[in-house]
C-alpha cells in the first residue's frame, strides 16, 4: 500500500487485502504518517513526503544488485532496461534513507520481499497522485512491477484505487481531452473517421485541454464559456482564490449539479440535476473496471431531471434535433458499437451477471479480471513495456526559514471530499477539521491541543484548530478538507500542478504556524466552533 | 504453466434424508441441504460469516454421532448418513425457539424466524411467565443519530461480534462480556458507542437476525408506527463515494430512502459497508 490510506478512504477494499493478510499475505505500506492502514501492516515505512520517486529507486536498484531481478520476464517484455540500470545506480540504500528518511535495513527488505514473492501487488491512491510529479511517480512504481514480473498475472499487478464511483468509467467514456469513448485516442484520424460515421459529425482533430490547462486558457482570456458537470471547483481546486478569480471571468458559466454548491452559486445558468447513484439508471464502472448498473430508487426532488434529459436538451436548444429521446439502455447499446472493450457487454448481461469488467469484446467473452496479459505472450502482444527514467524532485512549495513545516492533505472515514455530500448526516465520528502537529512541532510553537492558530502559506492565511498526534513525525502536518465553509484548507494548500496530468500538487505544501491569542489565553470559546 | 488446468474439486457422496446426493468437498452439512432444497432454519449463521454454531437452531441427526450436531459447520463426510427432520431434531429445534424466544423480544426478529416458530409449534409461554425470565429489562440504547442497541432482543448469536471483528470489519470494538445469565454484548468498559472504538460502519445491524440492533431511521419509524415492508422497495445501485464499486440496496417507503443495505452475496461487499456508503444517503433527501 503505497500513499494508500485505504482503511479510511477503500473502507471495503481494505476488508479484502485483510482477508489476504489474514491467509498469509504480507502488507508493506508506504506513507509519511503511521495512518489507521498502516496499523495493519508488517512494515511501514515512513518516508519524506514527496519522496516516492527515490524510494523506488532505491528499491529498484537493490532489486537490481541483489540479483533479485525477472530477467526472462525484462527480456521478453521490457524496454530500456540497461539505461535504467544505470539511472537508478546512484540510488544506494543509504543514499535513498537520507533522502526519504526510510532506514536502509527497511528498504531493503522490502526490496527483497516484493521481488522474491510468488504474487506481489503495488496499491496506491492520491498519495502518488496529487504531488507535481503525479505521473512520474506512477511510473517509478511501474518500473518495479516490470523488474520482478509482477505484473499481467492473476494475483500480480498494479492497482490504483479509485476514488469516485464512476472515474473511470468517465474516462471509459472518453470524458478526457484527448481520448474518445473506449481509450480511443482524438488526434488518430482513422478512430476519428469511425466516430464521426457513427455520429454524424465532425471531431475537432486536436486534444482539449485538462482542467488546469482550461484555468491557464481562462487567464488568458482564451476560455470563455464553461459547462460544468457534478464538479466543485471552487472549493476543491488547489488554489481555491485562483479558480474563483478565473470563474468570474468567464462571459458565461452553466453549471449542472445536484446542490446548491460555491460553483453553482456563481453560475449564469444552472442546470438541477438527478443524483447519479439514487435518482438515475445508468451504470458505474469502478476501480477494477467493473461495469456495474445504478438504478433510480427514488425520484429527484423539484425540477431536478435527469441528466441525459437535460443535455438532450441542450443539443435541441443548440438547433440539432436528431438526438431523439433514448434511455440509458439506448445508450449503452450505441456505446457497445463504437467501444469494443465494452462490445460484449450488453444491457441484459450487465443485468444478470450483476458486473463485467473490460475488456468485454464479444458477448461469449466472460470479462477480464486483470491487464497487461499481453507482456506474458510470446510473442509480446503488441508494444513492449518501457521502464521510466523519471527524476526525484522535492515539492515545489519548498520549505524555508518563514514556510518551515509540510502539510498534506488527508481524508477521514466519515466525509467525503468537500463535504457537500457527507455533510447531511450526523457522523458521531466526526471530528470537524483540526491541524494536526507532531508533539516536538507543538511544544516548539508553545501550542496545545484544541488551541486556535493561524496557519499560513505562500497563497493565504487561515484560522485552524491543533490537534497534537502523538506518533507524526515531527515538521510534518496533516488536515482534511472536508468542511470547506468553515476551514477553506485550500486557500492555502499548494497551486502546483503537475504538468502532465495536470493533477494538483494537494499532498505538500509549505506553512507556517502562528500563534493567535497571547500566551495564557486561549481559552475554550474559541475552539470547538463546528461541533 | 498448463493454461487448460482446470481445478474440480473432489465430490462427496452422502445420504441425505434417505436420498444419495453428491456435493464438493468441504461443503458442510448445510450448504449440501441448501443445495437440494432441504429448508433449514439458522439464526447465528449467516453466509458471509464465520460459523460460530452456538443457537443450534440447525441441528441435524448424524448417523454414528452420539449428539445432534450443527449442519452450518459441520463438513460432509464420505458414507456420511444424515437426517434433518427426525422427531428428536424437531423436538430440538422447537426447544430451542422456545427458550430463545420466552426469554427475548422476537417481534423484531426477521420475518423467517417467526415463520420457523411456527412450524416447529414452538410455545415459548410454557417456559414461563416471560416476565419473571426474559432477559434483564434494560433501557434502549441510543447514543447517537445512527444506531439503536436493544438489548432485551439480543439472543447473543455473536453475529455482530464477528462482523466487527474478524469476519469483516476488523475494528473490534464490540465483544461479549459477563458469564452466565450476565452474557451480554458490550463495547469496551461498557463505553458509549461514540467513545468506543466503533466506526459506524452498521455491519452488526446489517447481520443482526433479532432487531436487537437497528439503524435509527427503521427504529424510528418502527416506534412510531410508519415501518411498513409492505409498502418498500429496494433498487440496487453502486455507492458514490469511492471507487470500489459497493453495491447497495436501497429500501425506499413514501420516495423516501429508509434503509441501505448491501447484498451478502455480491464479490465486491460481501454484504458489508462503510459509514459512508451505510448512512451517507441522506443528502438524497436534503
Amino acid at each position: 500500500m503505497w500513499g494508500s490510506n485505504a482503511r479510511n478512504a477503500h473502507p471495503i477494499f481494505f476488508h479484502h487485502a485483510l482477508r489476504g493478510v489474514a491467509n498469509g499475505a504480507r502488507m508493506w505500506t508506504v506513507d509519511p504518517r503511521r495512518t489507521g492502514t498502516a496499523k495493519f501492516a508488517d512494515h511501514w515505512l515512513g518516508l519524506n513526503v514527496g519522496t516516492d520517486i527515490g524510494l523506488a529507486h532505491g528499491v529498484a536498484r537493490e532489486i537490481i544488485v541483489a540479483g533479485l531481478t525477472n530477467d526472462e520476464f525484462i527480456e521478453h517484455a521490457t524496454t530500456g532496461y540497461e539505461e535504467f540500470v544505470a539511472f537508478v545506480e546512484p540510488w544506494t540504500l543509504e543514499h535513498t534513507s537520507a533522502v526519504t528518511g526510510v532506514p536502509a535495513e527497511a528498504i531493503r527488505d522490502l526490496a527483497h520481499a516484493y521481488a522474491t514473492a510468488d504474487k506481489a501487488q503495488i496499491c496506491w491512491t492520491l498519495g502518488i497522485t496529487e504531488h507535481h510529479t503525479g505521473v512520474d511517480n506512477v511510473q517509478s512504481l511501474c518500473n518495479l512491477s516490470l523488474l520482478t514480473g509482477h505484473v499481467g498475472r492473476w494475483g500480480s499487478g498494479l492497482v490504483p484505487l479509485r476514488g469516485q464511483n464512476n472515474v473511470q468509467g468517465g474516462g471509459d467514456m472518453g470524458a478526457l481531452p484527448n481520448k474518445l469513448t473506449g481509450f480511443q485516442d482524438v488526434e488518430d484520424d482513422e478512430a476519428r473517421a469511425k466516430f464521426e460515421a457513427a455520429w454524424d459529425c465532425t471531431i475537432p482533430p486536436a486534444n482539449g485541454w485538462n482542467l488546469t490547462q482550461m484555468f491557464e486558457a481562462m487567464e488568458r482570456d482564451e476560455l470563455k464559456a464553461v459547462y460544468c458537470i457534478g464538479e466543485n471547483p471552487v472549493d476543491s481546486e488547489a488554489d481555491a482564490k485562483h479558480a474563483r478569480a478565473m470563474l468570474e471571468r468567464l462571459d458565461c458559466l452553466v453549471v449542472q449539479d445536484v446542490f446548491m454548491t460555491r460553483t453553482v452559486e456563481m453560475a449564469d445558468v444552472v442546470f438541477p440535476a438527478a443524483l447519479g447513484w439514487a435518482e438515475s439508471d445508468g451504470t458505474a464502472t469502478n476501480s477494477e473496471r467493473r461495469v456495474q448498473r445504478m438504478r433510480a430508487a427514488v425520484p429527484p426532488p423539484g425540477q431536478a431531471r435527469q441528466e441525459v434529459e437535460i443535455i438532450n436538451d441542450l443539443a435541441a436548444a443548440m438547433g440539432d434535433d436528431r438526438w431523439g429521446n433514448p434511455t440509458p439502455e439506448d445508450l449503452w447499446e450505441e456505446l457497445r458499437t463504437v467501444s469494443p472493450m465494452h462490445g460484449g457487454m450488453s444491457w441484459a448481461r450487465l443485468e444478470q451477471e450483476g458486473g463485467i469488467q473490460w475488456p468485454c469484446p464479444t458477448e461469449d467473452h466472460p470479462g477480464s479480471p486483470f491487464l497487461h496479459g499481453r507482456l506474458w505472450e510470446r510473442p509480446v502482444g503488441g508494444r513492449r513495456a518501457p521502464f521510466s527514467c523519471v527524476e526525484d524532485q522535492p515539492p515545489l512549495d519548498e520549505l524555508s526559514d518563514d514556510f518551515p513545516l509540510r502539510l498534506t492533505t488527508v481524508r477521514a472515514l466519515d466525509s467525503y471530499n468537500t463535504g457537500v455530500q457527507t455533510e447531511h448526516f450526523n457522523s458521531p465520528i466526526r471530528t470537524g477539521e483540526a491541524l494536526s502537529l507532531s508533539v516536538a512541532d507543538a511544544e516548539a510553537l508553545g501550542v496545545v491541543d484544541g488551541e486556535l492558530v493561524t496557519v499560513s502559506s505562500r497563497r493565504g492565511s487561515i484560522e485552524m484548530t491543533v490537534e497534537v498526534e502523538e506518533h507524526l513525525a515531527v515538521g510534518l502536518c496533516h488536515t482534511t478538507f472536508h468542511f470547506p465553509e468553515t476551514t477553506d484548507v485550500n486557500q492555502i494548500t499548494s497551486d502546483a500542478v503537475d504538468p502532465k496530468a495536470g493533477t494538483a500538487e494537494f499532498k505538500a505544501a509549505a506553512i507556517r504556524v502562528d500563534k493567535l491569542v497571547a500566551e495564557g489565553q486561549a481559552d475554550g470559546e474559541l475552539v470547538g466552533d463546528r461541533a | 504453466m498448463n493454461e487448460t488446468a482446470v481445478s474440480v474439486s473432489t465430490m462427496v457422496e452422502i445420504s441425505l434424508d434417505g436420498e444419495s446426493v453428491r456435493v464438493p468437498e468441504g461443503s458442510t452439512i448445510l450448504d449440501a441441504c441448501r443445495r437440494e432444497g432441504i429448508n433449514t432454519p439458522t439464526l447465528c449463521w449467516a453466509e458471509n460469516l464465520t460459523p460460530v454454531n452456538v443457537c443450534r437452531v440447525c441441528v441435524v441427526e448424524v448417523e454414528g454421532s452420539r449428539v445432534l450436531v450443527p449442519s452450518c459447520s459441520r463438513k460432509v463426510e464420505e458414507g456420511m448418513v444424515v437426517a434433518t427432520d427426525t422427531e428428536r431434531v424437531r423436538t430440538s429445534r422447537r426447544m430451542v425457539y422456545e427458550l430463545l424466544a420466552s426469554s427475548v423480544e422476537m417481534d423484531r426478529a426477521a420475518p423467517e424466524v417467526q415463520a420457523w416458530i411456527d412450524h416447529y409449534g414452538a410455545r415459548p409461554e410454557r417456559m414461563g411467565d416471560p416476565a419473571e425470565i426474559a432477559t434483564q429489562a434494560q433501557p434502549v440504547k441510543v447514543q447517537d443519530d445512527l444506531y439503536v442497541r436493544d438489548y432485551e432482543r439480543c439472543i447473543l448469536c455473536y453475529k455482530c461480534v464477528e462482523a466487527c471483528g474478524d469476519d469483516a470489519q476488523h475494528t473490534y470494538a464490540i465483544a461479549t462480556a459477563g458469564r452466565g445469565f450476565g452474557a451480554h454484548i458490550s463495547t469496551e468498559h461498557d463505553v458509549s458507542l461514540p467513545d468506543s472504538a466503533c466506526v459506524y460502519c452498521g455491519n452488526c445491524i446489517g447481520v443482526c437476525p433479532t432487531g436487537a440492533l437497528a439503524f435509527k431511521t427503521e427504529h424510528d419509524m418502527r416506534e412510531a408506527g410508519t415501518w411498513d415492508e409492505s409498502r418498500q422497495s429496494v433498487a440496487t445501485t453502486v455507492c458514490s463515494f469511492c471507487g470500489v464499486g459497493c453495491n447497495l440496496e436501497l429500501h425506499v417507503q413514501d420516495e423516501r430512502i429508509v434503509k441501505v443495505t448491501s447484498p451478502a452475496d455480491h464479490s465486491v461487499t460481501y454484504g458489508h459497508l462503510c459509514i459512508k456508503g451505510r448512512f451517507g444517503w441522506q443528502h438524497a433527501h436534503a
